[in-house]
């Protein structure tokens, strides 16, 4: 039964193949119909395995289906295989089935546009690459999937690709990712250099003993691997470039640049985690990047007005706290909170995306307004969504997700109270621009007429999200752990937490998200004569226009490294080496032009010119 | 005899063309076309069926041929294949087939002449294969050379005067020194052993002092590294590439540069292994340089062929680095590189020929937008610019892969700087699919998508990559023992 799991990353990728060559030919309901139902099936699939997983649990938790040998190295041959344990299991069900319902939700919103065989094909190849990044037992796979995701990333945002700026967006995306990419393709060589293979399990076995705790060699694999998360997954320094990524179509944001692939970087720490806990320097520095990025991005989300770029750098800061839990070595928080992420962010999106097409595809939510009665039921889903990133206590997954975050940040041993604060002025500042959205777009006075109402299909995923980013948190309270327990075999048995002063950690934490809602609903619903008044004092104004721009992040690396790199390439378009060459050709030219002036046809002139030669040389003889 | 029948086939079949131009432009088309599929077949007959190849003949050579041809010197006509010289053989006759149809509307003028000119280049290229005598092999590296400059010079673009004699006294000086260094090694090897011979399994052997092995190796290198090119030798390519017809381009691009990394990989690195020990580092220094400079200059291109060509410089930066890293897995991915680097980048030199035979300009400016109206044209364009950014599923990730792996066991510094050429790729690829097929169309334009022929010949080529990048064991195994075998001489 387990040996279904090819099929898994293989229906995407069939689905992928069929579009891309025949796709065109095809009417737009068949090109639909295989699009979503290839993903349907393979999250059937995913389930059946997960059932079949759960009941009757392989040999060491583990289930090794191997591919075929793809290279060989010194005569050993490099074989590719899927690997399946419960970490990867919780990622390929929430794949397939967020990943399905955003296709399902696609086959209305992009009912329209030019090129929906072309979308569907990339989106199928795009889950067929995250699924192989998921299941892959070693790093080569693990590297064709991570290459992959990011491939389609570039091909999805650059959809539209006759405007120059969507080309723009998507090659930053490509090239910013690229440049951890190549951290972490030198990681592998590291790895491989010291272990002699490419496989992740036995690599990971081997380090612990191989390399003591804090050993250089570990470190520096750790750091290089942690290059690659933090590209992929949008993390300071390498954020910049996912703000830009939503000129992508509102799907495609919602499946790759909030639900799934960005995430991957942190699934590839906790799927490494035995390296990076030899690695305490750098285990460290993740919690860092993540306190200062959930931080850097929640302040830029507070003050932008297109609705997805507020999405946008609140995925930042959401991944973020994955990170702050993945560097206190709390995997299961991170992974958990990567799932119920997963839901209410995919949810926010897709929410967003009726109101975008509805409003006649306008995204600046100032112009926005008055929706709540207009679109009732989107208004409701979206509350959701935003209570649910807004950790609003009890009732919400995030809610349980975050706390888990938190707690972990304030007990675990490599946590510390800092990083505690960290994330809770984070917290405090998620639930301020959750419901600033919330309010702008859905309160107030109607200014653009509705253009389109959301169908069966654009609603159905809607319910289903909502329905998720309310109880997914329940599979793991403070009490039972199922979550936790269920990913035991990956990550170990969590130590017992200090139960002392966990009630008054999780009542601050509440606490704070309801002041933040509440400030939201003071300054954009019952006083918005406050928020102009902020606006008055011109260092506010300022401090809005500096996060407004990301903190001045890509000006900074505009000056750097874009335009000095430029200036080298015009500086160096012509080749100066081949200006030697040519230097050479003109100089024989002129030893030519002098040397031709001798031939004069002139008797005399020859005559005297071997009498003097020989004179010359029969001096030089007889002096010698 | 089998040997020399793959050179002869193409050798007559170009007399054949040139004779019947007159008649009928589609029969020399289709005589060309033939000779080369016939070559295909009799080399297809020996991979199959491998008895058919093997004779009682030492390993790893699978078939050999060893006549006298001026017997008072030493000289003999012998030939001979392994698994290397079987998989550069292969991709000659696949990108010669290729420049054949490429050529099919292209070539207009003076057609018999032309395929006169391609299939003795490509003959000079398959004798360079297989030539295990030395003065053989200058007499095929010559044989190469001359109709490759007629290409150019006269089926060439506007600046083709320039270019073709640029190339001819580029590839000509290199080939002097190696003449040089073949007539030292002769002599040397007469005066130690007694026996004046060509022969390169009995040069295998000669001893040199640590000097003299090194000016020896020098010509050898300087003519290698002209045709590879290694910076600061390169000039020549930009030129001769830009200015080439189609097919020319292709067969300059796909094989003439492997020419080069094969006689790297066949006579140096066996011949001289101190002297290569000596000059491992800088040469992998020039290699991660080449990388770098030919990125930076493919980006400050006008000239779409231009800035292919620059590409190629860096691509061929990797071969460099993987031939001097001098191990098993380097010199494994150095020769994937040079299959994958000759599929990918001979299949963007048609795709510009393609656009140049449509729109009359190779000017990035003048481009734009083709993804409309034509789609397959601009999925193909889009997928040789991923496999030439080296993304995995592509044999160029195959190749670049092994090359930095094995790169790295020598020195993590060189296989760092080299891996930043991977950054540098994506920069000029994603330029290349932006300016040429996404955006808006600078001028209304009507652009008529690819042809049964040209999808074919594209699909061909395309299939050819992916299975480099997702199966590419076959190749990797048999080449594997010939790399083992130089291995023995390498004293790393």
């Amino acid at each position: 039964m387990l040996n279904l799991l090819v099929l898994i990353p293989a229906l995407p990728l069939a689905g992928f193949i069929l579009l891309a060559l025949r796709g065109r030919q095809f009417p737009a309901a068949a090109n639909a119909w295989i699009g979503t139902g290839s993903i349907g099936l393979s999250a059937l699939f995913s389930i059946m395995v997960a059932i079949n997983f759960v009941g009757n649990p392989p040999e060491g938790n583990v289930f090794i289906q191997t591919l075929w040998t793809w290279m060989q190295f010194d005569g050993n041959p490099v074989t590719l295989s899927f690997s399946l344990d419960s970490l990867s299991l919780i990622m390929i069900l929430v794949i397939t089935m967020v990943g399905f319902l955003i296709h399902l939700y696609s086959t209305e919103f992009m009912r329209n546009e030019e090129g929906y065989s072309r979308f569907f094909a990339f989106m199928n190849l795009f889950v067929g690459s995250m699924l192989i990044l998921v299941l892959a037992g070693d790093f080569l796979l693990l590297y064709i999937g991570w290459e992959g995701v990011g491939l389609c990333s570039y091909l999805l945002i650059g959809f539209w690709y006759r405007d120059k700026d969507n080309g723009k967006a998507a090659r930053k995306a490509f090239i910013v990712t690229r440049i951890g990419d190549v951290g972490m393709l030198i990681g592998i060589f590291l790895l491989f250099l010291h272990f002699e293979t490419f496989n992740i399990q036995s690599v990971m076995q081997a380090a612990p003993k191989t390399w003591q705790i804090g050993s250089s060699l570990a470190i520096l694999a750790a750091f290089l691997f942690l290059l690659g998360a933090i590209g992929k997954s949008a993390q300071v320094p390498l954020q910049v470039w996912l703000p830009d990524a939503m000129a992508g179509p509102t799907p495609v944001s919602a499946l790759i640049h909030a639900a799934t692939m960005v995430t991957a970087g942190v699934y590839l720490i906790a799927r490494l985690h035995v390296l990076f806990e030899i690695a305490p320097v750098i285990q460290t520095m993740i919690a860092i990047i993540g306190a200062v990025t959930l931080l850097i991005a929640a302040c830029s989300a507070m003050v932008q007005r297109d609705i997805k770029r507020v999405l946008a750098y609140s995925t930042i800061s959401q991944i973020g706290y994955m990170f702050l839990a993945l560097g206190v070595g709390a995997w299961s928080a991170a992974i958990f909170h990567f799932m119920t992420h997963a839901f209410f962010k995919a949810l926010l999106f897709l929410a967003a995306g009726v109101v975008i097409l509805a409003q006649n595809h306008e995204h600046d939510m100032f112009n926005m307004g008055g929706l709540r009665s207009l679109l009732p039921l989107p208004f409701v889903v979206f509350v959701i969504g935003a209570a649910s990133l807004s950790a609003l206590p009890l009732v919400t997954a995030g809610f349980y997700s975050k706390d888990f975050i938190l707690l972990s940040a304030w007990y675990s041993p490599s946590g510390s109270a800092l990083l505690w604060v960290a994330g809770i002025i984070g917290a405090f500042l998620t639930s301020i621009y959750a419901f600033r959205m919330v309010f702008i777009t859905f309160f107030g006075v109607s200014k653009i007429p509705i253009s389109h109402r959301p169908g069966f299909f654009m609603i159905t995923p809607l319910i289903i999200l909502a329905f998720f980013s309310i109880f997914g948190g329940y599979i793991e309270l403070p009490e039972t752990h199922h979550f936790s327990s269920f990913l035991s075999p990956v990550f170990g048995i969590p130590g017992e937490q200090p139960i002392n002063g966990e009630g008054v950690l999780e009542f601050g934490a509440s606490l704070v998200s309801l002041s933040g809602i509440f400030l939201a609903l003071l300054f954009y619903v019952l006083r918005p004569e406050y928020a102009g008044a902020f606006r008055e004092v011109p260092f506010f104004a300022s401090l809005g226009t500096f996060w407004f721009s990301g903190w001045k992040f890509d000006a900074l690396y505009d000056r750097l490294l874009v335009r000095p790199f430029f200036l080298i390439v015009r500086k160096s378009k012509n080749d100066f080496i081949d200006a030697v060459y040519t230097g050479i050709a003109y100089l024989n030219r002129a030893i030519h032009n002098n040397l031709v002036r001798t031939q004069t046809g002139n008797l005399r002139w020859y005559a005297m010119g071997i009498t003097v030669g020989a004179v010359v040389f029969l001096g030089i003889l007889l002096v010698r | 005899m089998i040997l020399a029948w793959l050179i002869i086939i193409p050798l007559a079949g170009g007399l054949a063309a040139w004779l019947f131009e007159k008649k009928n432009a589609l029969f020399v088309r289709w005589t060309a076309l033939g000779s080369l599929l016939l070559d295909s077949l009799l080399l297809a007959f020996g991979w199959i069926q491998p008895a058919f190849f093997t004779g009682p003949v030492n390993d790893p050579w699978m078939i050999e041929l060893n006549v006298p041809w001026i017997p008072q010197l030493g000289i003999n006509i012998h030939l001979a294949m392994d698994g290397l010289s079987l998989v550069l053989v292969a991709l000659t006759l696949f990108l010669g087939i290729i420049s054949v149809i490429c050529s099919w509307r292209e070539i207009h003028d003076r057609i018999g002449a032309f395929h006169l000119n391609l299939l003795w280049t490509l003959a000079g290229i398959l004798g360079i294969f297989i030539a295990l005598d030395l003065f053989l092999f200058y007499f095929f590296w010559e044989l190469m050379l001359v109709p490759m400059y007629f290409l150019i010079n006269i089926w060439g673009h506007e600046n083709r005067m320039y270019a073709s004699l640029k190339f001819f006294i580029f590839t000509q000086a290199g080939g002097l020194f190696m003449l040089v260094s073949i007539l030292a090694l002769y002599f040397i090897n007469g005066k130690a052993t007694g026996i004046y011979t060509f022969d390169y399994s009995l040069l295998l052997e000669v001893d040199m002092g640590p000097k003299t092995a090194f000016f020896v190796m020098s010509g050898f290198f300087l003519a290698f590294a002209v045709k590879l090119p290694a910076i600061p030798f390169h000039p020549w390519l930009p030129d001769a590439h830009t200015e080439a017809p189609t097919a020319g381009s292709v067969i300059l691009a796909g094989l003439l540069l492997k020419t080069g990394a094969y006689g790297l990989i066949r006579f140096v690195l066996p011949i001289f292994p101190d002297a290569v020990a000596m000059i491992a580092y800088p040469a992998m220094i020039l290699g991660v340089i080449g990388i770098i400079y030919g990125a930076i200059l493919a980006l400050g291109q006008k000239d779409l062929k231009r800035l292919i060509a620059y590409t190629s410089v860096s691509h061929m930066g990797f071969v460099l680095i993987g031939i001097f890293a001098n191990n098993s897995t380097a010199l494994s991915g150095a020769v994937m590189q040079m299959i994958a680097h000759g599929i990918s980048t001979g299949a963007l030199f048609v795709i510009v020929g393609l656009i140049q035979e449509r729109i009359h300009t190779r000017s990035i400016d003048r481009m734009g937008g083709f993804w409309s109206p034509a789609p397959r044209l601009s999925t193909v364009g889009i997928l040789f610019a991923l496999a030439s950014l080296g993304l995995p599923g592509f044999g160029n990730f195959v190749a670049e892969f092994m090359v930095l792996v094995g790169t790295f066991r020598v020195s993590s510094v060189i296989t760092v700087l080299a891996a930043s050429g991977l950054v540098l790729a994506v920069v000029y690829s994603l330029w290349i699919v932006q300016r040429v097929f996404h955006g808006e169309p600078i001028e209304p334009l009507s652009l008529t998508d690819l042809s049964a022929r040209e999808i074919g010949m594209m699909s061909a080529m395309a299939a050819a990559i992916l299975w480099l990048g997702l199966y590419p064991l076959p190749v990797l195994t048999i080449v594997e023992p010939v790399i083992d075998s130089i291995q023995q001489y390498s004293v790393l």
